[in-house]
C-alpha cells in the first residue's frame, strides 16, 4: 500500500480503467455491430443493458451464482433483441424509432422489477489475476482481470473471423448490403436481420451484467451512465469491424480513467474537461477518418443511416 | 405546452377547493377526523444507501404516527418535474405538509409552488431560507461536517501511509465543509496527513466512482470517505481494495463489516417526527432550522472492530466537546491550500457560523482543487 509510484501512475491506471471499464462497452459495441452487419440499426441497447444488470444482479442474488446471472441477461437482452426484430420486420416501421422506444421502456422495466434488489448483495464475477510476477499492489489491482473480458476478447475475434470467412457472415453481409440481392439468392432478410438484432441483444444483456456483477458490482437505478448509447457510436467509430471495436472499447474505457488519475497525482484544474477526453477523442478520430469525396467505408449499405 | 383559460390542474384544483370548503371548520388535525397527508420526494432511489434512504428512514417514521398519511416519489430530477409532483401531492393527495427533499429543488422550484399553495407548508431539505421568501416555506439541516470531522479522527489513526482519500460529487460548500472537517480530524491525531480529493462532477455516477476510489487507493490512500449519493459502490470498491472507510449519509457498515470505521449519519427519523407533531399541535415550523449532533439532526455510526482503543478514546472525547455545543471545527491558524489565510491564530467558525454555508476553498493539507 505504501509504493508512491509519482507518475507511471498514469499509464497504469488508464491500462487498469481500460480492463476495468471496457468490457460493458465491448459487450454492446459488438452486438450492435452484428445487428448493423445485417441492416438494422438497434438504438434500445440502453435499455438492454439496463435491464440485463437487474436481471443479472437478481438472478445472481436469487441463485447464488452470478454465471446463472450473466446467462438470464443474456436471455433478457436476447429476448429485447427479438422484440425490437419482430416489430421492425413489419412493413414501414423504422428501426430508429423503436429502438428509442425499446430503450425507455427497457429501463422503465429494470427499474419496476429491480426495486427488491438495490438492497441485496449479489456474488460477484470472479477474476484473474494477471499481477502475480509484481510486488507493487499497484501493478496488482490494475492486473486483475474479469473473466467476461477474455470472453469478450475472444468474441471480438471470433466474430471478424465469422464475418470474413464463414458462410454464415457472408450471408449476414449480403442481407445488410442489399436486401434484394440477399432476395434473389433466396436468403429471407427479415429472419436473418431479426436473429442478429437477438444475438446483439444478448450481448449487450452481457454487458449490463458485468456492470452490476462485476465493476462498479452492484444494481441500481443509475448503474449505467450511458455506455450503452456510447457504444452505439462507438460502432460507427469502429467502422463495423469487431476487432476494431475491442480497441475501441479499450480507448474509450482507458481514457475514462485519465479524469480520477490525473486529480489523483495533483493535476486537479479542469477536471470536467478531462472527464470529456472520450467524447473529444471521438470528435477528433472521426474528423481524421473522414472524406468528402467517398462513404462511409465499411458501412452496410442497408442501414437506415447511410441510405 | 399551453394551458387553456380551464386547465386539467386548475379544474381539479377549483373542484378540490369546493370539497375542501365542506370540511372548513375541521382545521386541527389532532381531532382525529382528517388525517394529515405528509408528501415526500426523493431525487434518487429511496433505499440507495445514501442521501435518500436516510430521508426514507425519517419518512418511515412519519408513517407510524398517529393520524398522519405519507405519500412519497423517488427519483424525481430537480426540473420542473418536481413542480408537478409537488402539485399532484398538493391536489391529488390533498397533502398539507411537504418535504422535498433535494438540494436543487429549492430554487426555483419550491419557491414557485410555494407561493400558490399558501396553505401548504413547504419544508426543503439543506436550502438557505431567507428573509422575504415565502413565508410558507422553511429550509433544515444538519451540521454533518462535525460527523465527518469524526470520521476524520478515527481515519487518522487507521492511516499507515499518511494519506487519505475523499470521493466528492461536487465542489459545493457543503462538500468542502465536509472535505475539509475530515482533514481536521485526521490532523487532530497526526498533523503530517494529507487527503487526497477526486471529483466526479455528479452526485451520481457508478462507474466514475468506482475509478475515483480505485485512483485515490492507487496514490496511496488507505483510509476513504466520500460525500455523493449512494455511497455504496465508493464502500464496496475502497474495502475490495484493502482501504478502511468511512461512511455518510446512512450507516454502510453491511457493506463493509471489518473495514468500516465509522459514519456521519444523518438522523431524520426525530426531526421529522417533531415538525409533523408541530403541524398535528396547529403550530408553525421556523423558518430556518439547523441542528447538530447535539440536537439529534446527526448520529454517528457505531464504531467498527477495526477501531483502535486509542481511537475510540479520542473519538468519544471530542464527540463530548462537540455535544457541548459551539465546537469549531474550522480554526486558526489556518490557510487555505493556495496559501490564503483562512483564520487567525485565536480565530475560528463555530458549527453554527452561516459563513461556513458559503465555503468556497480547501484547507492546507488538502490536495485538491475547487474547479
Amino acid at each position: 500500500m505504501d509504493t508512491d509510484l509519482g507518475y507511471w501512475i498514469i499509464p497504469l491506471a488508464i491500462i487498469g480503467g481500460a480492463i476495468r471499464v471496457s468490457t460493458p462497452f465491448l459487450f454492446v459495441s459488438l452486438g450492435e455491430a452484428l445487428t448493423e452487419r445485417s441492416g438494422r440499426i438497434n438504438l434500445g441497447l440502453e435499455g438492454t443493458l439496463v435491464f440485463g444488470a437487474m436481471s443479472g444482479y437478481a438472478v445472481a442474488y436469487l441463485t447464488g451464482s452470478p454465471w446463472l446471472g450473466v446467462l438470464a441477461a443474456a436471455l433478457c437482452g436476447a429476448l429485447f433483441g427479438l422484440v425490437h426484430g419482430v416489430i421492425c420486420s413489419l412493413p414501414r416501421v423504422n428501426d430508429i424509432a423503436i429502438g428509442i422506444a425499446m430503450m425507455i421502456l427497457g429501463m422503465g422495466l429494470a427499474f419496476y422489477f429491480g426495486k427488491p434488489f438495490v438492497q441485496p448483495v449479489a456474488p460477484d464475477l470472479p477474476a484473474i489475476s494477471f499481477g502475480w510476477w509484481s510486488d507493487i499492489p499497484q501493478v496488482r489491482a490494475a492486473l486483475e482481470v474479469n473473466v467476461l473480458f477474455l470472453i469478450g476478447a475472444g468474441l471480438a475475434v471470433l466474430l471478424w473471423w465469422m464475418l470474413r470467412a464463414t458462410r454464415v457472415g457472408l450471408t449476414l453481409r449480403v442481407v445488410g448490403d442489399s436486401t434484394d440481392a440477399a432476395r434473389a439468392m433466396g436468403l429471407r432478410p427479415a429472419l436473418i436481420r431479426t436473429c442478429a438484432t437477438a444475438v446483439g441483444g444478448a450481448f449487450a444483456g452481457v454487458g449490463g451484467a458485468y456492470l452490476s456483477l462485476y465493476y462498479p458490482g452492484s444494481w441500481n437505478e443509475g448503474i449505467s451512465s450511458g455506455q450503452g448509447l456510447m457504444a452505439v457510436a462507438l460502432v460507427i467509430f469502429a467502422r463495423w469491424n469487431p476487432l476494431a471495436c475491442f480497441g475501441a472499447a479499450l480507448l474509450f474505457g482507458g481514457a475514462g480513467a485519465l479524469g480520477p488519475v490525473l486529480q489523483s497525482v495533483g493535476v486537479s484544474e479542469g477536471y470536467y474537461l478531462f472527464f470529456a477526453a472520450p467524447y473529444v477523442l471521438t470528435l477528433g478520430v472521426l474528423i481524421a477518418t473522414s472524406s468528402p469525396k467517398r462513404a462511409m467505408t465499411g458501412a452496410p449499405g442497408e442501414l437506415s443511416i447511410t441510405k | 405546452m399551453s394551458f387553456s383559460p380551464l386547465s386539467r390542474r386548475g379544474f381539479l384544483k377549483g373542484s378540490a377547493a369546493v370539497a375542501g370548503a365542506a370540511t372548513l371548520p375541521n382545521l386541527g388535525y389532532a381531532d382525529g377526523h382528517s388525517p394529515l397527508t405528509v408528501g415526500f420526494v426523493y431525487v434518487g432511489p429511496k433505499d440507495d444507501f445514501g442521501y435518500n434512504q436516510a430521508h426514507a428512514e425519517g419518512a418511515a417514521a412519519v408513517k407510524a404516527m398517529e393520524g398522519v398519511v405519507v405519500v412519497e416519489e423517488e427519483n424525481v430530477a430537480e426540473t420542473i418535474d418536481v413542480q408537478k409532483s409537488m402539485e399532484s401531492m398538493i391536489n391529488f393527495d390533498d397533502a398539507k405538509l411537504l418535504f422535498p427533499t433535494s438540494f436543487g429543488y429549492f430554487d426555483p422550484h419550491v419557491l414557485a409552488v410555494a407561493p400558490k399553495n399558501p396553505d401548504v407548508r413547504f419544508q426543503h431539505a439543506a436550502g438557505l431560507w431567507t428573509e422575504g421568501m415565502p413565508s410558507n416555506v422553511g429550509s433544515y439541516f444538519g451540521y454533518i461536517g462535525m460527523g465527518q470531522y469524526l470520521n476524520g479522527i478515527t481515519a487518522g489513526h487507521a492511516t499507515q501511509t499518511k494519506k487519505i482519500g475523499f470521493v466528492a460529487a461536487k465542489p459545493i460548500p457543503q462538500v468542502l465543509l465536509n472535505i475539509n472537517s475530515f482533514l481536521l480530524g485526521a490532523r487532530q491525531v497526526d498533523p503530517e496527513i494529507t487527503c487526497q480529493v477526486i471529483f466526479t462532477g455528479e452526485w451520481s455516477l457508478a462507474v466514475k466512482e468506482a475509478e475515483a476510489t480505485n485512483a485515490l487507493a492507487d496514490a496511496g490512500c488507505d483510509v476513504i470517505t466520500c460525500h455523493v449519493d449512494g455511497p455504496k459502490v465508493v464502500m464496496e470498491t475502497a474495502a475490495g481494495r484493502d482501504c478502511f472507510v468511512c461512511g455518510y449519509h446512512a450507516n454502510q457498515a453491511p457493506l463493509a463489516p471489518e473495514k468500516y470505521l465509522t459514519g456521519a449519519e444523518w438522523n431524520w427519523a426525530g426531526i421529522y417526527t417533531s415538525m409533523v407533531q408541530t403541524v398535528l399541535d396547529g403550530g408553525t415550523i421556523d423558518n430556518f432550522v439547523r441542528g447538530g449532533l447535539a440536537d439529534g439532526f446527526i448520529k454517528m455510526s457505531p464504531l467498527g472492530p477495526a477501531v483502535s482503543d486509542a481511537s475510540r478514546a479520542q473519538f468519544e472525547a471530542t464527540k463530548a466537546e462537540i455535544m457541548a455545543g459551539g465546537f469549531a471545527a474550522i480554526k486558526g491558524p489556518l490557510k487555505d491550500n493556495t496559501g490564503n489565510v483562512i483564520a487567525a491564530d485565536g480565530e475560528g467558525f463555530a458549527e453554527d457560523d452561516i459563513a461556513l454555508e458559503s465555503m468556497n476553498y480547501l484547507v492546507e493539507g488538502v490536495i485538491g482543487s475547487t474547479s
